[in-house]
């Protein structure tokens, strides 16, 4: 009795973030699937506001053909873990305090977004989180499906 | 002579170079993203300061800007 009420409890409880640290990022990893690259930080309002949409990503496509992948560009790891202790995230995060992908992926903006496709090529670039262009977002991606 | 516009041409390459790092990165906002960095950060404070612009400018307004910092706005 007690294993099934475990195995419930394990069942219904949400799948946590992993955290890894930006040096464990490889793209090439995910090729094959349509890769949602989402830039943020603790302090970004607009980047709040995309976690549950990111989450329900997650639960909506196939595990096999999609995935979001986040990279924090918090200073301090002390600031992302507070903000992911009340904002929940069922997505990997790979921890980028000296910026140095931000860098590379020229980011212009808080947050910004890449739309990679199987290939791993970029099909799209969002800057900003805009609840109203959801709908759009997520036709870009099924179209890439 | 030649030597003084060597040197100034010098002087104007390494100040021009000095403004290539200029700015915050979008990423390196977040004590700009503060509500406390606001220039309308107290509604209260403002009101007096708009107040003492406004009698001695006699004009009001033009300060601050909408967008929380985060450049995406």
């Amino acid at each position: 009795m007690r294993m099934i009420l475990l195995l419930i409890l394990l069942a219904t409880s949400p799948v946590q973030a992993e955290i890894y640290n930006i040096s464990q990022l490889d793209l090439k990893n995910h090729q094959g699937k349509v890769v949602y690259l989402d830039f943020w930080a603790s302090w970004c309002k607009p980047c709040q506001r995309s976690f549950p949409w990111m989450n329900n990503l997650m639960s909506k496509y196939p595990a096999e053909n999609f995935t979001v992948i986040t990279i924090n560009l918090d200073a301090e790891s002390e600031a992302m873990h507070q903000f992911l202790s009340k904002v929940p995230a069922n997505f990997d995060i790979y921890h980028d305090p000296s910026g140095q992908i931000a860098e590379q992926f020229k980011i212009e903006g808080m947050p910004t977004s890449y739309l990679i496709d199987s290939s791993g090529k970029v099909v799209k670039k969002h800057i900003g989180f805009y609840t109203k262009h959801i709908e759009k977002y997520e036709r870009e991606i099924e179209e890439l499906l | 002579m030649k030597t003084r516009l060597c040197s100034l041409i010098l002087c104007a390459l390494i100040g021009a170079s000095g403004c290539s790092s200029l700015g915050v990165k979008p990423w390196e906002r977040n004590l700009l993203a503060r509500e406390d960095m606001l220039i309308d950060a107290d509604a209260l404070d403002l009101a007096f300061d708009e107040h003492i612009y406004f009698s001695k400018e006699a004009s009001s307004g033009g300060q601050g800007f909408a967008g929380g910092g985060c450049g995406c706005n």
